[in-house]
């Protein structure tokens, strides 16, 4: 291990951003196990006790289970602690994948999740004593309303995906009800996986539709696409290459002179909050990603939440339930027939959307200064990184810039093996080979949370990598360098699946 | 502002490093007439202090005080401090998803430990990183079975949770899946007879919930017999997860849906909270949601990554398994720490007191006059009564008392007006049982 950092300092004298710290080993939980431990008591049972074989039936009840844990607090404590040095994480530093906005997840947030009076309330007591909860529902609506300039919202959706099959089932329950559901559904070539996937779960036929040379959604195209069996267009925007479409007025116009509705996926709402609103350039649904957008962490994967934002026409096709207010007093309101029923058990995932409550009052309408730095970052980085690597569409960036490895592909040195040299530096890599438009993408979103000095980090060794690729370029191909773990072996791993530990 | 890392010069600076003279050029590419004039109306911005005055004054509104009865899906258990501590470390809650395997091996570990006891609970041989919830998973679970089998109708339980079978009905609705309910017996359970005379033949599977949603266990051994015999599956879901500790798990069952927030999860008024999916190894290729392996690097050291992608949304598009892509994996990871400090003892005296204080509270409150217990099937800790009115109107007397009383069933079955369903987990003292019957009694005995 030593020798191997010493190899990569001499390599890399530009690497300053990450430092050398001793890293703990440590096993699996079930390997520390050892019988009459455990990690919490109890209180005493303050009634008479039962044999559960007796009250249960002897063929309902189990014994103990088999390799289950048996640890100690201190043990816990120690195992989860030790294996969270292992991440990256935005606390430590930038994270520019793109398309993920990973921001800054402010602090307070996660301490008002947790009070008691929120965290501690069962979705069923009834609306007189929830008062609390339904206004911060009511609230954050309201909020999201202003940003996107929409007129109807909910809040049920749990993440961004479930938020795309919603509003694709509230435009199908549209059309249905003006007597035609249609067939398909439009999607660009630069669209996220989620897009198609959706599409299918609502019952409709993906119909992928080609970007131009511009990258952008080709309108004479779309006229010849856009029949009367096209239930909709799902367009990203800014796209996938972080470029707004321009001709966006003039996409939706050609869908509903044809009675087909847009559909827009706000991934890329960072690009767009407090300076411009779908609802005014012609978008009828669209969703939110609160983990993106709005702050809430992202958790290692999730949770997240997608609420889905509408215009007028399509609010009677709203899950259930809707949470409305009168005279001051809050509700859920279940009686809604035209309803495309129920996506989620309950509210959705109330203790993310409070976070983003608390996120968009942290900002008020200075949220439009974050749209500015992130956008600042993503063209600064551009700016300094446009000499070392191939920008495949030379428009105007927004929210995060789209790099090919084309230069680099020359000596061998692929977008994969730059992103993991990036890790030797410090950094956590850009999002790779998305999106699909670009061969050997190198996706960069910076956000608004990265300092001057960060991006100054960032792009000096981006450059050093650049530079690496041309002088050493075994040295890229072979990183990362610095990890507990090397390259792992995900042929073997899909091969052979071991998906749990085993005695 | 403070989430903000750059003083108005620095702006300047990078400004003129891209070349241009205002941040307002670099919006350029959108139309002059989309762009905002003025700034948004929204309430703020507001400091750390006011942030947390909005929310307290929004939690003194709630319940906060009460004393609750309510389960049905959602359970009141122990959680230690240890585990909210450990998810709040920075390096799992800004963490992403571990597609970069070299620097998430802390989640990728995490995940592998909670499929591996998501596995030894529910007695299946593989289990996901996680779904949504209950409600998703169980609708999931739904969309595997039928891609299994082939076969585009299920007959799904009145059992199941209401908002559970919502939710199935929803996703149902546009893919050509039949769902066709089966009632149940006077013993709470699915009705066997009901279900005979059902299509079982052209089914994708049978659908139970167990303990189901008025508390009653099922009888897994023989639904999974009729359902084999007919060339069906069993789907079996799991609302309260700590019913495990004693409750023999599902392993007749070929696809587990189950909700984990029982383990160590706040009620958080509907969420955050975790669905799984555990099921047959030779199912796996159908399963939905994100899958976490082991292998090894070059140097033959031990490692974890994300695996069998291929079923997934980002490769596999409009043909993958499911759309889903963000899942619930802090929670996942929440669970996985609750579990493993509760351990293998504590979550058998967990169950075991479950059972003894809903025994308890059901025996007090039988002994009011004319409240009587429903069913006759075997319940672990939730149970159905009848009571002499209607349950709306006990509880809002109880709300007086600060007591959040049975959950009325009439909502989700017009047949069981007048029935409440009661939940008592070991978080409940002995006199807070005994307040609820005493209040209860007071208030039957008060003349409408």
């Amino acid at each position: 291990m030593n020798s191997k950092l010493t190899e990569v300092e001499t390599a890399a004298p530009g690497i300053r951003k990450a430092g050398r710290q001793v890293n703990q080993n440590e096993g699996l939980i079930f390997e520390k196990s050892a019988p009459g431990k455990r990690g919490m008591e109890l209180p005493p049972l303050d009634v008479p006790a039962i044999d559960p074989a007796e009250a249960l039936g002897a063929g309902n009840s189990r014994d103990s289970i088999e390799g289950f844990p048996e640890v100690s607090e201190i043990e816990v404590i120690r195992h989860f602690t030790r294996i969270s040095t292992w991440n990256y994480a935005i606390d430590l530093g930038m994270y520019p994948l793109g398309s993920c906005t990973m921001k800054y997840n402010p602090r307070v947030n996660e301490h008002v999740a947790r009070l008691d009076g929120l965290a501690s309330e069962h979705p069923a007591q009834p609306a007189d004593v929830s008062q609390g909860c339904l206004r911060i529902l009511y609230d954050l609506q309201k909020c999201l309303l202003e940003v996107t300039g929409m007129d109807a919202a909910t809040l049920q959706p749990v993440a961004g995906a479930q938020g795309e099959l919603t509003g694709l089932l509230m435009i199908r329950a549209y059309l249905q009800s003006q007597g035609n559901a249609r067939k398909k559904v439009l999607i660009p070539d630069s669209a996220h996986g989620t897009n198609p996937a959706s599409v299918v779960i609502a019952g409709y036929e993906v119909q992928n539709i080609k970007s131009n040379a511009r990258g952008q959604i080709d309108t004479d195209h779309l006229r010849e696409f856009a029949t009367e069996d096209v239930a909709a267009l799902m367009v990203t925007n800014p796209s996938t290459i972080g470029v707004f479409e321009e001709r966006i007025a003039e996409i939706a116009a050609i869908l509903h002179e044809r009675g087909a509705l847009l559909y827009m996926d706000g991934a890329n709402m960072n690009a767009l909050a407090g300076v411009t609103r779908p609802g005014d350039f012609g978008v009828d649904v669209m969703h939110l990603n609160l983990h993106k957008t709005f702050s809430t962490p992202h958790g290692g994967g999730g949770p997240g939440a997608g609420p889905v934002l509408a215009k007028k026409i399509l609010e009677p096709f709203l899950p259930v339930p809707v949470v409305v207010e009168k005279n001051g007093r809050y509700a859920l309101d279940s009686n809604r027939p035209q309803s495309v029923g129920r996506v989620r058990a309950y509210c959705g995932n109330f203790g993310v959307l409070l976070r983003a409550l608390a996120y968009t009052l942290a900002y008020g309408p200075g949220i439009r200064q974050a749209t500015e730095d992130a956008v600042l970052n993503a063209n600064y980085i551009r700016k300094n990184l446009e000499e070392s690597f191939d920008l495949p569409y030379n428009l105007p960036s927004m929210h995060e810039v789209v790099f090919s490895d084309a230069r680099q592909k020359k000596q061998g040195v692929n977008t994969m093996d730059i992103a993991k040299r990036l890790i030797d530096y410090g950094f956590h890599p850009y999002t790779t080979a998305f999106p699909l438009i670009v061969p050997g993408a190198m996706m960069i979103e910076p956000t608004e949370s990265e300092s001057k000095e960060e991006c100054d980090l960032f792009i000096d060794a981006m450059r050093s990598i650049a530079i690496e690729a041309e002088t050493n370029p075994e040295l890229v191909k072979t990183a990362p360098h610095s990890t507990r773990v090397g390259r792992l072996d995900e042929v073997a791993a899909a091969r052979k699946p071991i998906l749990r530990w085993k005695p | 502002m403070r989430y903000l890392p750059k003083s108005p010069s620095e702006r300047e600076e990078m400004l003129e490093s891209i070349g241009v003279d205002s941040v307002e050029e670099l919006f350029q590419s959108i139309p002059e007439k989309f762009r905002l004039r003025k700034p948004l109306d929204l309430p703020g911005p507001l400091s750390e202090m006011e942030i947390i005055q909005y929310f307290q004054a929004r939690a003194a509104e709630n319940a906060r005080g009460y004393t609750s009865f309510l389960g049905a899906g959602v359970y009141q258990h122990v959680r230690s401090v240890v585990a909210d501590a450990i998810i709040q470390r920075g390096e799992f809650l800004t963490s992403y998803t571990p597609y970069q395997a070299e620097i998430s091996q802390g989640t990728l570990t995490a995940i592998f430990e909670f499929q591996t006891l998501m596995c030894q609970l529910t007695g299946q041989e593989v289990a996901n990183a996680s779904m949504y919830d209950g409600s998703t998973a169980l609708t999931e679970a739904v969309l595997m079975a039928e891609r299994l089998t082939g076969k585009h109708r299920v007959l799904v339980a009145r059992t199941v949770h209401p908002e559970y079978r919502q939710v199935l009905a929803t996703y149902a609705k546009n893919l050509g899946l039949e769902v066709d309910e089966i009632g149940y017996a006077k013993s709470g359970q699915l009705d066997t007879e009901a279900l005979s005379k059902a299509k079982l033949g052209e089914a994708a599977a049978i659908v139970v919930q167990s303990p189901n949603f008025f508390g009653v266990i099922e009888e897994l051994p023989a639904l999974a017999e009729a359902a084999h015999a007919a060339g069906a599956l069993l789907v079996t879901t799991i609302a309260e997860a700590a019913s495990l500790g004693i409750v023999r798990p599902p392993v007749e069952a070929d696809i587990v849906a189950m909700e984990g927030q029982s383990f160590g999860i706040p009620p958080s008024y509907g969420g955050p909270y975790v669905g799984v999916i555990a099921t047959r190894e030779k199912f796996v290729r159908q399963m939905p949601g994100r899958l976490a392996g082991q292998t090894t690097d070059g140097a033959g050291r031990r490692g974890f990554v994300l695996t069998l992608a291929t079923r997934e949304q980002h490769i596999r598009r409009e043909k993958a398994t499911s759309n889903i892509c963000t899942n619930e994996a802090l929670y996942a990871l929440a669970a996985t720490i609750h579990l493993c400090l509760i351990g293998k003892e504590g979550l058998r005296e967990l169950a075991l007191q479950n059972l003894a204080k809903a025994r308890l509270a059901a025996a007090e409150l039988t002994k009011i006059p004319g409240v009587r217990r429903v069913f006759s099937g075997r319940v672990f800790n939730e149970f159905v009564l009848e009571f002499p009115r209607s349950v709306k109107l006990i509880n809002a007397a109880l709300l007086r008392e600060k007591i959040i009383g049975p959950l009325p069933l009439g909502v989700h079955y017009p047949e069981l007006t007048k029935r409440g369903l009661v939940c008592v987990t070991e978080t409940m003292p002995r006199a807070e049982i005994e307040r609820l019957a005493a209040a209860i009694k007071k208030i039957l005995e008060t003349p409408l």
